[in-house]
């Protein structure tokens, strides 16, 4: 009897629940679903960054031909006289690069090696809160240190240093980029088994031995990821530049002269005002493209080689 | 030859701390100069006036108020849109090329230099689709731009908590969305915060993308109210105003010759530099009290 009133009782509670169980799975679906489009909001942001890039670049390339764009070597747009040479742009972006990774390379890896073998936890503490910091003050703040700090000083050691260079913004972005090259480098450091250290002390070899010969070897791709990261961030770095480097294109390897890179160019643009769809509007696209393929090319080099370090142990 | 060792060591030591000491000099520097330029400007006057062609009558109002609008902006589509993605990705999502592909973007969008994201603006919400140099301008390409911070914080947060919460949750026959909206979301709510936090005091301090999609450098108004004394009572008005922020002005004032300017520039510096270091540290603070409180 009572087996009977509970299976009777289960039984309606199934029939009741079935049309509630769709119920329930059709807003499942559509969670899922609602949840799955904002993930692909940003597979669409990558495509329509491409598309629009190339879309506009088009029609830039269909009034200069891709072979000037490559190889003249003035860069003047706006000029009576155009001329569309990417090369003072990109000479622009490579020596501040340049001249930022000769300040974040030896201070970031020598900071990151001191971090993961030497220092105490209590020094680490406090070191990362401030490299935090370090690398969340806008980047308006350190072109305005680029340009009215870093530069006077510079120019304290040579005098002849022009007010906008390449030399003070270059090393402002080494600093901006110190953060990201030390926690990556040291990241990669620290998934260095403690086997090969002990291996090594036992052999006799010091701390400090052992941080450059074992732990840094094993490290090495990590280590130029680091690097390589570093560099990406560098080539997109724009207010410093734009704001300390001079915005006139200038084609020359010496950081003490003032010149323009891609980025500043386009904010420099940006700032004017061109008619849409006019040939100088394209041109910071096409400018940008170039900018963006570097970039992407930095980025999946670097990603390809922080997979390879954490796959080995 | 021991002592020689013992040299190389303390020598290595020296030049890793005078390394980070030129990090920590640099920053006291910059708040130093930030300090000594601007402090004297930093104001009321400064606080609630427009900007003018006198620096010593200049004010970053309405930067500030655009500014407040735009976050408001991003914050209300960045962060759903991209809590919502790190939900899909940690919870939802099957190993099919689908995901590796949303997995690939994400990455890839966090390295693109911020700027790119100003010419994607440009071209899409300035012209494309008509929207213009404007506050709802500024605001969707700054949520695009925070959308991989808050997606690989979120998918961290989530990460961290354990598979047997969900396995009780399921157990008492929960669905995944009650799992996941009753427990997964709320014990992860602390880190998905402490993400969200960071990537809008990133997103404040942004300066090139909304100087590319054409932001004026000099504003002498307000955006319309958003309240109104008519019904509706509110009004969505000030999403297509022109607007400038404060990092803009900052730049607008820097680009300018003349000590004045740069003391104004100095004044908005530390603005912003305030700004993201409180950001920063509430979500130091948020981070350091959910450490404290878990245990699973």
């Amino acid at each position: 009897m009572e087996i009977r009133e509970t299976v009777s009782i289960s039984h309606s509670s199934v029939m009741e629940s079935a049309s509630h169980r769709r119920a329930r799975r059709r807003r499942e679906f559509l969670i899922e679903g609602a949840l799955l489009l904002a993930a692909l909001v940003s597979v669409a942001a990558t495509i329509t960054i491409l598309f629009v890039l190339v879309f506009e670049s088009v029609g830039f390339f269909e009034t200069v031909p891709l072979l000037d764009f490559l190889t003249d070597t003035l860069w003047t747009p706006l000029f009576d006289d155009p001329h569309y040479g990417i090369l003072p742009l990109l000479a622009g972006t490579i020596v501040t690069s340049v001249v930022g990774l000769v300040v974040a390379i030896p201070v970031g890896t020598v900071s990151a090696v001191y971090l993961s073998e030497f220092a105490s936890a209590r020094l680490r503490e406090i070191i990362k809160p401030v490299l935090e910091m370090l690398g969340a003050v806008p980047t308006v703040v350190y072109g305005y240190f680029a340009l009215l700090v870093v530069t006077p000083a510079l120019q304290w050691i040579w005098p002849e240093l022009p007010g906008f260079n390449m030399l003070g913004p270059g090393v402002v972005i080494g600093i901006m980029i110190l953060p990201l090259v030390i926690s990556l480098s040291e990241d990669a450091m620290r998934a260095v088994p403690m086997m090969l250290r002990e291996g090594s002390y036992a052999m006799g070899a010091t701390r400090l031995q052992t941080a450059w010969r074992v732990v840094v070897p094993a490290a090495t791709s990590g280590i130029v990821a680091a690097y390589v990261l570093g560099i990406s961030r560098a080539v997109g770095e724009t207010m410093v530049v734009a704001i300390a480097a001079g915005q006139n294109p200038n084609l020359t390897w010496n950081p003490m002269e003032p010149a323009a890179t891609i980025t500043a160019y386009i904010v420099q643009v940006a700032l004017g005002d061109l008619p849409h769809g006019s040939i100088g509007y394209q041109s910071i696209f096409a400018a940008g493209l170039v900018l963006a393929v570097m970039t992407f090319a930095f980025n999946i080099v670097g990603h390809l080689m922080r997979k390879r370090f954490r796959e080995v142990y | 030859m021991i002592r020689r060792r013992k040299i190389a060591e303390a020598l290595f030591k020296l030049l890793s701390l005078s390394a980070l000491a030129l990090a920590i000099g640099t920053l006291v520097l910059l708040f130093g100069a930030l300090m000594v330029d601007g402090l004297g400007r930093l104001d009321w006057q400064f606080l609630t006036s427009f900007p003018s062609r006198r620096a010593s009558q200049a004010g970053i109002l309405p930067a500030m108020v655009g500014s407040t609008l735009v976050m408001l902006v991003t914050a209300c589509v960045g962060i759903p849109i991209g809590v919502a993605a790190g939900i899909y990705l940690e919870e939802y999502a099957r190993r099919t090329w689908l995901t590796e592909l949303i997995e690939v973007t994400v990455t890839n969008l966090a390295g693109v230099p911020s700027i790119i994201f100003g010419l994607l603006a440009l071209g899409l919400f300035v012209y494309t689709l008509g929207l213009g140099p404007s506050i709802l301008t500024a605001g969707l390409t700054l949520a695009l731009l925070i959308l991989p911070v808050v997606i690989v914080t979120t998918r961290e947060a989530i990460r961290a908590i354990p598979v047997h919460i969900r396995e009780a949750a399921f157990a008492l026959g929960a669905t995944k969305w009650q799992t996941v909206s009753d427990h997964v979301l709320p014990y992860s709510a602390a880190g998905i915060l402490t993400g969200v936090i960071l990537a809008l005091s990133r997103a404040i301090g942004e300066t090139a993308p909304i100087v590319t999609i054409g932001a004026l450098t000099f504003i002498a108004f307000l955006p319309p109210a958003p309240v109104t004394s008519q019904p509706p009572y509110v009004s969505f008005e000030w999403l297509m105003s022109p607007f400038t922020v404060v990092p803009i002005q900052m730049f607008a004032w820097v680009s300018r010759p003349g000590e004045d300017f740069a003391a104004n520039a100095a004044a908005a510096g530390l603005l912003l530099v305030g700004m993201t270091l409180v950001m920063n540290g509430l979500a130091i603070y948020v981070r350091y009290r959910m450490r404290k409180r878990v245990s699973w």
